[in-house]
């Protein structure tokens, strides 16, 4: 019976230690609360040329993460890039005016996109930006080789 | 020069012959219903011993690889100055990679050989052939549980070890090396998806759990009823459950990365 009961505890013990260094694991290390307990609402902008950004990329307001891209598409008639995101539900993004750019974290770092906020009190009847709005503002993604060829260029004619 | 062709052709079709084996063997355990009420004393002494036993060797072995690969990535990044993106490194190899790899590695040793021998000397002393004739079915009362514990086990020692590593990488980084707890943290979670790191490396441990006890209880059940026979089948055991996790890691790694 002793051993039985020793036995008992050691096995309720591991599972609750597995289950344990999942919650750690999902929590702590994926950081999963961001998405998971906020449903986030979607948002897509146009841009005429997108870089190197990839899907899962992050989105940010003045360099605070507020969410992520999740969908990169050509659209044929346009030739430009759709990139849509998803936003942190509890982000309010005011709708008129503002503005979304691609930059690069660092040099040579990955893309992000960053949206610069518009003013508030535009139109009371859609502050904020809701699932399915378009961003009208877009900057492209600088590329470097661009810029150097520019650069070149222009000394060049000097 | 014939007789060496003809010995190979019987090799193969020896092999191909266990692979059908087994396969007939793994749709044998499973075919029943499981009845868990008499399933679940059977099923607690397996997961105590295939489990519980298994966790000090798996932490241990967490904490320090956690630990070396700490060690080590801080020494390369520090190089391009980018010692802060440990965390990112450490979360990734050991989510994606190291956690599942090693703990099912670690799991062939520790306890799929104990399956082998324990089912394998059961065979050879007619323990299972005495149980038939009792008419208890011993690939329902034997091989079942420990099917189903190995199942339960493994995925769950993996996380386990996943954890350890990741708070061993950290003791190493952030206590001894002196990176910022803040930046170790967020860079980690920044670059660690849920679904795309944690979860298909949970997928992984679950796949190997599934080939190591299979591999284990079907050597066990087959092995020569001999002295020499049950050692044949432990060795072979650990041989097969290490070589097909490292080119089932390929594979599920292959699948993963190109998105299924």
């Amino acid at each position: 019976m002793k051993k039985q009961q020793i036995v008992d505890l050691s096995v309720g013990l591991f599972m609750i230690a597995g289950f344990f260094a999942f919650a750690v694991l999902a929590i702590n290390v994926s950081g999963l609360t961001d998405f998971i307990s906020t449903k986030g609402y979607h948002v897509s902008a146009e841009f005429t040329n997108i870089g190197g950004l990839k899907v899962r990329a992050p989105v940010t307001v003045a360099g605070v993460k507020i969410g992520e891209v999740t969908n990169i598409e050509l659209q044929p008639e346009q030739l430009n890039a759709k990139v849509t995101m998803l936003l942190n539900k509890n982000r309010q993004i005011p709708y008129e005016d503002s503005s979304a750019r691609i930059l690069t974290e660092g040099l040579l770092g990955s893309n992000y996109i960053s949206i610069i906020p518009g003013f508030e009190d535009a139109d009371p009847q859609h502050p904020y930006l809701k699932d399915g709005d378009v961003i009208a503002k877009t900057q492209e993604a600088i590329i470097l080789e661009n810029l150097i060829g520019q650069l070149l260029f222009s000394i060049n004619k000097k | 020069m014939l007789e060496q062709i003809s010995q190979l052709g019987r090799y193969g079709s020896q092999f191909l012959q266990q692979i059908g084996q087994s396969g007939i063997f793994l749709f044998r355990v499973f075919i029943r219903k499981p009845d868990f009420k008499r399933l679940w004393p059977d099923l607690r002494a397996q997961l105590f011993f295939i489990g519980v036993l298994s966790c000090l060797i798996i932490i241990v072995s967490g904490l320090f690889i956690g630990m070396v690969v700490g060690l080590q990535g801080y020494n390369t990044l520090e190089k391009f100055g980018a010692d802060t993106q440990l965390g990112q490194l450490l979360a990734l190899s050991i989510a994606r990679e190291l956690g599942p790899v090693i703990s099912a590695l670690l799991f062939a040793g520790r306890a799929g050989s104990a399956l082998t021998a324990e089912i394998g000397l059961m065979k050879a002393t007619d323990q299972l052939a005495s149980m038939d004739m009792m008419g208890v079915d011993p690939l329902g009362r034997v091989i079942y549980p420990r099917f189903l514990a190995g199942l339960i086990a493994l995925p769950l020692l993996s996380l386990i070890f996943s954890a350890v590593a990741i708070y061993g990488g950290y003791f190493i980084g952030v206590q001894w090396l002196g990176i910022d707890a803040g930046s170790f943290w967020s860079n980690m979670q920044s670059a660690v998806n849920f679904r795309l790191d944690v979860l298909s490396g949970i997928i992984k441990s679950i796949v190997f759990a599934f080939v190591l006890v299979w591999i284990a209880v079907f050597q066990g059940n087959n092995c020569v009823p001999t002295a020499e026979g049950i050692s044949n089948a432990t060795t072979k055991t650990v041989v097969y459950s290490s070589l097909s996790v490292l080119g089932l890691d390929f594979l599920l790694t292959a699948m993963m990365i190109g998105g299924w």
